[in-house]
């Protein structure tokens, strides 16, 4: 049985959290975070090798005419574009998700996501998105909920499982601490609020309700679980909340690309763009930045 | 070493301080009679402000006669439409000025920027707003076959905790109803009561119908005493409210008095737990617990005593202490020195009764008033920590075991102004707020406060409601 949530003051403190004022030193700190923490994602049908091996060089150099900049944490990308971003990224410190278990939907038998996510840690995959079955979850069939997630981490072995609940889709805030708390009885390393497919993604008060999850899940168990938020972080500003709900709720110890993560395609260039702001004092034309 | 600390984020508003205040009386600044003057120090730098004006019983009697005649030549004679008109214009010029106003409250008190920027200054203006829509309304205010009458001259003295804000929730409704206003804002925190002065004279609000007389409890004395005064609202200390009392039994003087509290805040184990604590938090910390009904006695269920003392010790080293003009800081300055040996004396005294004290482990800055945020767990219902009011950052756990037992230690204290409840399940939420002798009881949620909505107490708590339409019939005659 899952504590329940409040809105009403769940969305306060998001709220308040959304309100800290985050400059100078604080914001350089935050942007060069948010940079380490990203997993650049492009999660398009129109995908192509051209275009992922593209947005590899720019994972691994995001502006190269700006000193300091760190390489993001990962790349995200459809299972069969995985061999294309492992030749790109060899010998880096990129690393290489793929999304998996018939992403977005997750609505595919169990043996072809179970087929999925091999195939793509068949090709070299370092770590695994999976989506779980929100039809099964708001049917009121949490355990086999569980048993699927359990599957697929079992068949990741020690590659990195991230789950996705899909938030937006699941309804209320009570339904994100249930699903958040199945995710992390049924061992998943991280877990990640949406696939950016649907109306609704990543909010603050999502995160926050996440966080209070692992948090608790830490507190009984002594394993640290990740946070991944991802769909519609597009600014500057909201990473940097996102930022700030991390620390306030679980502590700056999970400020680190091993327990954070930020799922997000444009928001690296508007990082850039807020970066050489703070460092040079004026804002740079989006032409200066090398598009992805 | 940390990797996203928050850098100083102070708010670079200025606020424009004169070197010296005068009283404000008829709609003119004047020097006060006594020849005496007072520094107010901002606590969080201990550095002084501003020199004020100190009002004796002359000055008194100079704003109280100012008033009278602006009731008679003016105020009671103007017709409501033309009276609404000049309290919209007070609401709008503090929303024009709302950043001035809260760095100005802030600096005076020691309270966070954020709550003045969000909480303070705002509500000030929307109880303006929201009076001024009733001046020409009041016939529905009254009971059937009453008409609306103005009182006469309204004496107000107002605290130190909310000064703007506690001054708006008795000068808004009072101006509707069509009294004038003698106006006595605290001793440590007289500022925004004289911006408001200067914006009631920007406002071309008629010479008399506002004055603003600035002292101690000498002054207020003087003003409760003045028998040409037809109403006394005060908010502050029990104590002090007691004596107000007694020196207007017998007078006629109408009054109305918003004391102090001790307010039982009850979770119970089936309790949203991460909202309840948030909760919490919000009710003994906002303002440094400098709150009249701020939620100073934690009961908790039993069964989830440890886990909610553990999530408490955890959230509250999370909370930023410090500077109250950073937009980051979350616990303020102690208002007074007064105040803070009050808190000290009383935290000493549950650590002797055999409480256990808990404290979030920071820095204090080396100048200013500052308390950390503190809670006692082992508390006693004899405890002095458990009956007195402490009014700082200091909240006292107990446990109950059933619903009656949390209501009976809930009720079991002579103040009653405010209670909280924690619960999963509405319709227990519901049928434990019947039972709390309280005036307000916030049920899943905590200091919430809407123009609309009557406040005020029971008990020791005081009597008379300020909010709402039952805050205007505190200013009409029946």
């Amino acid at each position: 049985m899952s504590v329940t949530v409040d809105a009403v003051m769940l969305e306060t403190r998001a709220g308040s959290l959304a309100k800290r004022s985050i400059k100078t030193t604080t914001k350089v700190a935050g942007i060069r975070l948010a940079i380490q923490c990203m997993d650049l994602t492009t999660l398009e049908g129109k995908d192509s090798e051209g275009r992922v091996r593209s947005l590899c060089a720019k994972a691994l150099h995001p502006a190269p005419h700006l000193p300091d900049v760190p390489s993001v944490a990962a790349v995200c990308i459809y299972p069969n574009l995985v061999p294309v971003a492992k030749e790109a990224l060899r010998g880096t410190s990129v690393k290489v998700a793929s999304v998996a278990t018939a992403f977005p939907s997750g609505l595919s038998s169990m043996e072809v996501r179970l087929a999925d996510t091999l195939s793509a840690i068949a090709a070299g995959a370092d770590e695994i998105d999976m989506v779980i079955d929100r039809g099964a979850f708001l049917a009121g069939h949490y355990r086999e909920v569980y048993d699927e997630i359990v599957a697929v981490k079992s068949a990741c072995g020690p590659v990195h499982l991230k789950v996705i609940l899909e938030t937006g889709e699941l309804g209320s805030y009570d339904a994100v601490r249930r699903a958040s708390d199945l995710a992390l009885e049924a061992g998943a390393d991280f877990i990640k609020t949406s696939t950016g497919k649907v109306g609704t993604n990543a909010t603050f008060p999502v995160a926050v309700t996440m966080c209070e999850a692992i948090r608790d899940y830490a507190r009984r168990t002594g394993r640290r679980v990740g946070l991944k938020v991802a769909g519609g972080v597009r600014t500057t500003k909201q990473a940097m909340t996102y930022l700030v709900i991390m620390k306030e709720t679980l502590g700056e110890s999970w400020l680190t690309p091993d327990l954070f993560r930020i799922g997000a395609s444009s928001l690296l260039d508007d990082l850039l763009m807020q970066y050489e702001k703070e460092l040079t004092g004026h804002y740079a034309s989006r032409d200066y930045f090398p598009m992805d | 070493m940390a990797i996203f600390e928050y850098a100083p984020a102070p708010e670079t508003t200025k606020a424009a301080i004169r070197e010296q205040y005068g009283l404000f009386i008829d709609g003119k600044w004047t020097a006060p009679r006594t020849g005496q003057y007072f520094d107010t120090v901002n606590p969080a730098t201990e550095e002084p402000l501003a020199r004020i004006a100190y009002a004796g019983e002359e000055d008194v009697e100079r704003a109280v006669r100012a008033a009278r005649k602006a009731y008679d030549k003016y105020w009671r004679k103007m017709r409501p439409a033309d009276r609404a008109k000049y309290i919209y214009r007070i609401a709008r010029a503090i929303t024009e000025r709302s950043r001035e106003l809260a760095v100005l409250e802030t600096m005076d008190g020691g309270k966070p920027i954020k709550e003045s920027r969000d909480f303070d200054v705002p509500l000030s203006a929307a109880h303006f707003f929201y009076y001024a829509g009733w001046a020409d309304k009041l016939e529905w205010a009254m009971r059937a076959g009453e008409e609306p009458k103005p009182i006469g001259v309204a004496g107000q003295i107002v605290p130190w905790n909310f000064p703007l804000l506690m001054a708006a929730w008795k000068l808004a409704p009072a101006l509707a109803c069509g009294n004038t206003i003698v106006l006595k804002p605290a001793e440590t925190t007289p500022l925004t009561a004289l911006a408001l002065a200067q914006i009631a004279a920007e406002v071309d609000l008629p010479p008399g119908v506002l004055n603003v007389v600035t002292g101690d409890g000498g002054t207020g004395a003087a003003l409760v005493g003045h028998e040409d005064v037809d109403k006394i609202a005060f908010t502050g200390s029990t104590e002090v409210g007691k004596a107000i009392q007694r020196s207007t039994a017998g007078t006629g003087k109408r009054l109305t008095l918003e004391l102090g509290g001790k307010a039982a805040h009850i979770v119970f184990a089936d309790a949203p737990m991460n909202q309840a604590i948030e909760g919490v938090v919000n009710g003994i910390y906002f303002n440094q617990g400098h709150v009249c009904c701020a939620g100073s006695r934690l009961l908790v269920e039993e069964s989830a005593h440890e886990e909610i003392v553990v999530r408490l010790t955890d959230r509250i080293q999370t909370l930023r202490l410090g500077n109250p003009l950073d937009k980051n800081t979350d616990v303020g300055a102690i208002n007074s020195k007064m105040q803070l040996d009050k808190i000290k004396e009383l935290v000493g005294s549950g650590v002797d009764e055999g409480a256990t004290l808990v404290q979030q482990s920071c820095v204090l800055p080396e100048r200013g008033y500052f308390f950390p945020a503190s809670f006692f767990t082992n508390v006693q219902q004899s405890h002095r920590i458990a009956r007195e009011e402490i009014f700082g950052p200091v909240l006292s756990i107990l446990t109950f075991r059933t619903p009656e037992e949390a209501v009976e230690k809930a009720n079991n204290t002579p103040y009653g102004l405010s209670a909280g409840i924690w619960t999963d399940k509405g319709s227990k939420n519901m049928y434990i707020a019947q039972y709390l002798r309280a005036g307000v009881v916030w049920c899943n949620t905590f200091n919430q406060f809407d123009p609309s909505s009557p406040f005020g107490g029971y008990r020791e708590s005081g009597f008379g409601r300020e909010g709402g339409v039952h805050g205007l019939r505190e200013y009409l005659a029946h």
